[in-house]
């Protein structure tokens, strides 16, 4: 059917055109599923970054210790930083309850179903904080390997948790939140001799087959064992980070940010309409 | 399941495009997806049958490109494939390499229905 000229159409053949399958427009789009929450992140980031915070992301299987890890932190980081922390559950309020008898500001996300923090439940929780008196924001992700690796809460830097419990394969078994790692924590090593098959040189192993140069700490919340390393690890992120910010920098989590930057070539929205075959039958 | 978040965000993604071009329906939405988005192929399928009901997209075809994982290395410059839990360089070993390909989470294209 001709749409240019209108050649062929008369009142008696009108109604086979609205018949015909009808003309449609492709429209290239090439951005990210995530466009609406890694907008609110870099809104979220923006906000955290104008107060000089920096925020560590904690995620890990269930129970592998990042509650009791923040205890120990908080305990020991207080004096020197201020801190406070958002917690993310399924339903209790325990963990922030932890937090609270450490002295410091917590909040709690329940997240109901929902296996996963997003940049918006972030956002709500970030109102219920006073920004101004904080260095350091800890955001506890709920216990899951897999879902929380694909979302930008617009924090700066994923710590990942791998209990000696656990297998020491589990980079290899869950790639895409190993690979988001900014540092990978092997927690409670208090419990390594009495464990034959958990190593620590393997599970780094498996994270480097992830192509993953972050750093690897062995430690004990529970015995105090390593945590130095860690709390100065902390200690000099939150240093970088207050200079970064003073030159108007900012730092991005490892969430597929390379990927991403590497894929997306095209414009916005390409309009390219694209015309019926013209099928003249003069 | 993270997918029915992400078909929300689908979901306004294609409605905005349907709305920004006057089209009554949309025919069918192309994702590119690698191994290392970190979504599942058929938990997305199930959870797009969710959100699109009653929306513009109710009759929609969802086409799931999915990608190689391939990477480059920083070391050698070679290009090679690899997979979801081995990113090393295929020519010297070393691990550090770049993900050129495989995490893709990408809307692609749009095809909608314009009735005159
Ligand atoms: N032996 C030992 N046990 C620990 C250590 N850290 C935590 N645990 C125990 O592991 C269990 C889980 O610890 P949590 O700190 O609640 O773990 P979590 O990761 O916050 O758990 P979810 O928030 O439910 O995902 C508790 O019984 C802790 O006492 C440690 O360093 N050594
Ligand atoms: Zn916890
Ligand atoms: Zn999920
Ligand atoms: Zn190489």
């Amino acid at each position: 059917m001709c749409d240019t000229c209108g050649c062929n159409i008369t009142s008696g053949n009108r109604h086979l055109l609205l018949d015909m399958p009808k003309a449609t427009t492709p429209v290239s789009v090439l951005s990210t599923l995530l466009a609406h929450n890694d907008k609110q992140a870099e809104t979220n980031r923006a906000r955290l970054d104008r107060q000089g915070i920096l925020a560590v992301n904690l995620m890990s299987s269930p129970g592998s210790g990042k509650t009791a890890l923040l205890e120990a932190t908080i305990a020991q980081l207080k004096s020197r930083l201020r801190i406070a922390v958002i917690e993310g559950d399924l339903e209790t309020e325990n963990d922030a309850a932890r937090i609270r008898a450490q002295g410091v500001v917590a909040h709690q996300i329940t997240t109901g179903t929902a296996c996963h923090l997003d940049a918006h439940l972030v956002e709500g929780a970030l109102d219920q904080i006073d920004l101004g008196q904080i260095d350091l924001l800890f955001i506890e992700n709920v216990g899951n390997l897999v879902c929380p690796a694909s979302f930008d809460l617009g924090h700066h830097l994923n710590v990942t948790l791998l209990s000696v419990t656990e297998g020491d394969d589990k980079p290899a078994k869950y790639p895409v939140m190993f690979r988001a790692a900014d540092l990978m924590l092997v927690t409670k090593s208090d419990l390594l001799p009495h464990l034959d098959d958990f190593s620590p040189q393997r599970a780094e192993q498996h994270l480097r087959a992830l192509a993953n140069p972050a750093p690897v700490l062995t430690l004990s919340s529970r015995k105090n064992q390593g945590m130095e390393v860690w709390l100065q690890w902390l200690q000099e992120q939150v240093v970088a980070h207050k200079s970064r910010v003073a030159q108007q920098e900012t730092l991005k989590p490892r969430v597929q940010k390379e990927g991403r930057a590497l894929h997306q070539a095209a414009p916005a929205v390409r309009f390219r309409p694209v015309k019926p075959v013209h099928d003249h039958v003069d | 399941m993270h997918e029915l978040s992400l078909c929300d965000d689908l979901m306004r993604q294609v409605t905005a495009l349907a709305a920004e071009h006057r089209a009554r329906r949309v025919a069918s939405i192309t994702l590119r997806m690698g191994p290392l988005s970190g979504v599942e192929p058929d938990l997305l399928r199930n959870a797009f049958e969710i959100s699109r009901a009653g929306s513009v997209a109710e009759t929609a075809e969802l086409l799931i490109e999915p990608q190689p994982v391939r990477v480059r290395c920083r070391r050698c410059g070679a290009e090679s494939e690899a997979s979801v839990n081995n990113l090393l360089c295929r020519a010297c070993g070393a691990f550090e390499t770049a993900l050129i390909s495989g995490d893709e989470l990408i809307l692609a294209r749009v095809e909608l229905l314009n009735e005159e």
